[in-house]
């Protein structure tokens, strides 16, 4: 019984967890949508800042994964 | 045409979900089995052990040197295909060292070259179905993390002295703010490898993962299974270009710090 | 799925192998075996073999530009000498043909002149004819007409006065 509730405790976190990733889409959507706004302002500007775009994806992503990551040691591993 | 081979794929998945339907259609997904590390030759698995590790990095290492090496042995003035892609890759690296990293970063070009190579050969070897991602591991992500970290903390004090420690005094900043901000600057120095690390593993791994989780949905659903199937597609496609962008996005990243060792002022 | 979670609950670990440390020495000795195994192949080869290809190609391509600019520099030099040698002959053409234009002039002209002073001979010696064959016919004129003055001054039974007969006709026959 007590493992049982324990193991509730662990899918409900992951699931909770898991909401990060929806706000890390969120984040990048964000980045992309607004990097599009810009290059259709000034779209000569635009091609020297794709490394700047892609840095951007990458940090706001990066946090979405560690809330999947989050999830996954929820799962797997306590 | 296309539209006559995709009917006659989609009524091959139904007809042989139909006959192929499994007795009793267990859901049994184990998404992580796929990053299990086993022996080659079976027996404990101590450091010098071979392990499917071995083999998949010795499968990136030759595809290194097939693309770079081989394909490259003509030294056409007027490039073939292989040639064409090493040539590319080298002009996309060594233009990003050169844009992000300055002047200076260029002498650090094959050290970032070799990273780049090593993730992006290793991404999509790991791609193909039934293979190991080695760098869906945090133990080897971490270590290609570290080794950067490592790299940028000595370039930055040895280019640089204690004038390294500018890096987290923003002089730009109101005076009564820079010991907060040198803090948070310090903080997120040190949680650049793990970012950097995870970053990388847990695209990969998230990645492969849903692929597997869809692939235990298709065993389960029978007739239905073209469902997850095509969704698998869609996935696999995504994994692809992320499988890129995130061997990409490490080198910049790389690229970036590096930038900071060299020119630490603010 | 639940008794896969039960089991890595219990199990410790083994149901997510990035977290069974006991693979980690392993990975990370091959990793490091790995990655140096492409930096020595990059930068003993791969690179410098690339890196000396592209400067080859820029070396090709620049060579090539500055040939095709020695290429052109000469076609223009060659497209100058011809028009020269044209604008040359042509001059030469229209020399040569003025010159012979004036010599048939000339010629032209000496027979012109000759054929003149011959026409203009013939033409004096013609005139001559005719005045002396004009004079001659108007001195049988005056003889006719004084011997008819004489027979008719004879047929109305005159005689005649030679000398008169002669200045009246002489008078008659002026105009």
């Amino acid at each position: 019984m007590e493992g049982d509730i324990a193991q509730l405790g662990q899918f409900v976190g992951a699931g909770l967890a898991a909401i990060g990733s929806g706000a890390a889409a969120i984040g990048v959507g964000h980045v992309a949508g607004n990097f599009l706004a810009g290059a259709l302002r000034n779209p000569s500007a635009a091609a020297g800042q794709t490394a700047t775009l892609f840095i951007g994806i990458a940090f706001a992503e990066a946090l979405g994964i560690f809330s999947f990551l989050v999830a996954l040691l929820l799962m797997f591993a306590v | 045409m296309g539209k006559i081979f995709f009917y006659a794929a989609l009524a091959l998945v139904l007809a042989s979900g139909l006959i192929l339907a499994p007795e009793e259609a267990k859901l049994a997904i184990h998404p992580m089995d796929q990053f299990q590390v086993s022996a080659l030759f079976g027996g404990d698995i101590s450091w010098y052990t071979p392990t499917n590790v071995t083999a998949w990095m010795a499968a990136a290492v030759a595809a290194v040197f097939a693309l770079l090496v081989l394909g490259s042995s003509r030294r056409a003035i007027v490039p073939g295909r292989a040639q064409s892609v090493a040539e590319l890759a080298y002009g996309f690296i060594y233009k990003m060292v050169e844009d992000v990293a300055g002047k200076d970063g260029v002498k650090f070009f094959p050290y970032i070259m070799t990273l780049f190579m090593f993730i992006v050969m290793a991404n999509f070897l790991g791609l193909i179905p039934g293979s190991f991602t080695t760098t869906s591991h945090i133990a080897v992500t971490a270590v290609l993390a570290a080794l950067v970290f490592v790299t940028v903390t000595v370039v930055g004090f040895v280019k640089n002295g204690v004038g390294f420690l500018g890096l987290f005094w923003v002089s730009s900043a109101p005076l009564a703010l820079r010991p907060i901000l040198a803090i948070i600057e310090l903080i997120s120095y040190f949680v650049r490898p793990v970012s950097h690390s995870i970053r990388l593993a847990g695209n990969v791994m998230a990645g492969h993962a849903v692929l597997k989780v869809f692939a235990g949905f298709a065993a389960a659903l029978g007739m239905f299974s073209f469902l997850p199937i095509f969704a698998i597609t869609a996935v696999y496609a995504l994994e692809v270009l992320v499988a890129f962008i995130q061997a990409y996005v490490f080198t910049i990243l790389t690229c970036v710090y590096l930038k900071d060792a060299l020119h630490p002022s603010h | 799925m639940a008794s896969n979670t039960q089991e890595a609950a219990h199990g410790g670990g083994s149901a997510m192998p990035q977290l069974d440390f006991s693979t980690f020495g392993n990975q990370i000795f091959w990793l490091v075996v790995a990655l140096v195994v492409i930096y020595l192949i990059l930068s003993r080869v791969a690179l410098p073999r690339i890196a000396a290809v592209l400067a080859e190609r820029q070396g090709t391509i620049t060579n090539d530009l500055a040939a095709a600019e020695d290429l052109k520099a000469k076609a223009v030099e060659a497209e100058n000498a011809y028009n020269k040698a044209l604008a040359d002959a042509r001059a030469e053409a229209q020399r040569i043909a003025a010159e012979t234009r004036a010599e048939i002039q000339a010629g032209l002209d000496e027979a012109i002149a000759k054929a003149d002073e011959q026409i203009a001979a013939k033409a004096a010696e013609s005139e001559k004819a005719i005045a002396e064959i004009k004079a001659g016919a108007l001195e049988s004129v005056k003889a006719v007409a004084n011997d008819t003055a004489e027979a008719l001054v004879a047929a109305l039974g005159g005689s005649a006065d030679k000398d008169a007969i002669a200045k009246a006709v002489a008078e008659r026959t002026k105009g």
